[in-house]
């Protein structure tokens, strides 16, 4: 049963992080500052119980995501399986170690949908926010190699103030790759981003003119490309509604199987998750103190148990309010009604009206920092 | 597209990365897109079912009309609505 005394429906979606191992190490990556090492990795046969436990959980779509999920060999038989099963299966790709044999047996496996993230335009920004040499060149091979296999495409752009001057040549380029949609996120402040607020954050100013070219670039190519707009937290006066509310929709699994409400919850101090290991996912959705602790409406603070939004916004960030506030149960600092909310905008103001530091690339710890790519799983 | 630039003889399919499927753990019909989850009423899904790539617009609207024993060109109408949205969030391609 959920707080509010309904009966609780299953989770829509997954996001399943079948690696942290990454060949890039973008600033803003939404893994945890922790990495997982491959050695504590789950096994195939280990992932494909928890896609049956996920279909008869009532789960539709899977995202197989990292990391770089294609750092792991059996891709393509997870894929295959959720195929099998009547799983929605989407892969969330950095593009730079798929080759055109591997794309094709994907799509033989009955993939349904491709996210490749890009993080510029220009091929020498991109490079230094990847800290990977040549890695657009790598991306648009990539893409042609989807689309030439007949599989569907979306480009995910990060925004942050070393890029957001060429949002609308990012929408272009994604519509010249054949994208059917492009997602234009605004780097999210946790985890690796949050570390690297001040090398990320743009001005209020770029953000105005950033959405402005959205909005136009959705007229303009009305028919042709969706366009999905994420707004950046720190400017905004109302909280979105997270990961769709906590536990309601969403659920995520590191990889060696924790099951978390969302990829930052690992942030918040004495929150103790489960893992697919010990427990089925069915339990652990229903049950575990993790998604019990802010579901529905009952755990809010004053201010959002008497707003009318508290069904629309579901309170916002968790993992937010918990790193600007200090308190995981605050009232997302995001909302306008927030005492913090000031706050929020002067560290935003305060991280874009300095020039950028340099950033902390996402790396393992030094000690296991050998090349992920030898290593190989499952 | 709006639905006056339709062509009657088009023959509307689901998009690439789209699938209708029924979900067992809710008892519905769902349409599974990149994503998004939609869940279409009785309407659109009688439309989304005949949105194979074979049958033309001109005969979903027919075949609707007839099942229903409803007004053609209201059923028109509607279809015809349904099928240039549908289009544009690229839920289907014509």
């Amino acid at each position: 049963m959920s707080a509010d005394g309904g009966v609780l429906s299953p989770p829509l979606a997954a996001l399943l992080e079948l690696t942290h191992r990454c060949p890039l190490q973008c600033p803003y990556c939404s893994n945890p500052l922790e990495l997982e090492r491959a050695k504590g990795e789950l096994s195939t046969a280990e992932w494909l119980r928890v896609l049956d436990e996920a279909a008869e959980l009532g789960i539709l779509q899977v995202h197989f995501s990292g990391g770089e999920p294609a750092v792991r060999r059996d891709l393509t038989d997870l894929v295959a399986h959720a195929r099998r099963i009547g799983l929605y299966s989407n892969l969330i790709t950095s593009g730079v170690t798929l080759d055109k044999p591997r794309i094709a047996q994907l799509k033989e496996a009955g993939l349904d949908h491709v996210q490749l993230s890009i993080q510029d335009v220009d091929h020498q920004t991109a490079a230094f926010i990847a800290n990977y040499p040549g890695v657009q060149g790598k991306k648009l091979a990539f893409a042609r190699m989807v689309k030439e296999a007949g599989l569907p495409l979306t480009i995910n752009a990060v925004i942050n103030r070393h890029n957001i001057s060429r949002v609308e040549r990012m929408i272009d380029l994604a519509v010249s790759l054949g994208a059917g949609r492009v997602e234009v996120a605004h780097a999210q402040y946790y985890g690796w981003a949050i570390r690297n607020r001040a090398a990320l954050m743009p001005t209020l100013p770029q953000v105005h003119e950033a959405t402005r070219h959205v909005e136009s670039a959705r007229e303009r190519l009305r028919g042709q490309i969706v366009i999905d707009y994420v707004l950046p937290d720190y400017y905004a006066r109302q909280p979105k509604a997270c990961m769709g509310g906590w536990g309601r929709q969403f659920l995520n699994i590191t990889p060696s199987g924790e099951v978390l409400p969302c990829h930052a919850a690992q942030t918040i101090p004495g929150m103790a998750f489960e893992s697919v290991r010990h427990k089925p996912l069915a339990e652990i959705w229903g049950g575990s103190p993790a998604f019990e602790r802010f579901r529905g409406t009952d755990w809010m603070p004053e201010l959002c148990r008497t707003c009318d939004q508290r069904e629309v916004d579901w309170g916002g960030c968790r993992c937010q309010a918990l790193a600007v506030v200090g308190d995981a149960a605050a009232t997302d600092p995001a909302c306008a009604k927030s005492p913090k909310n000031a706050t929020l905008r002067a560290l935003a103001d305060e991280a874009a009206s300095q020039p950028p530091p340099d950033f902390v690339y996402r790396r393992m710890t030094p000690h296991d920092s050998k090349p992920a790519l030898a290593v190989t799983t499952g | 597209m709006t639905a006056s630039e339709l062509a009657s003889d088009a023959r509307p399919g689901l998009a690439p990365g789209v699938r209708l499927t029924f979900d067992k753990a809710r008892d519905r019909w769902v349409v599974l897109a990149p994503e998004r989850v939609l869940v279409p009423d009785e309407t659109a899904l009688e439309i989304l079912q005949r949105c194979d790539g074979a049958r033309q617009v001109d005969t979903i609207v027919d075949e609707l009309a007839s099942a229903y024993s409803a007004d053609r060109s209201e059923i028109e109408h509607d279809v015809k609505d349904l099928l240039a949205s549908l289009i544009e969030k690229r839920i289907v391609t014509a």
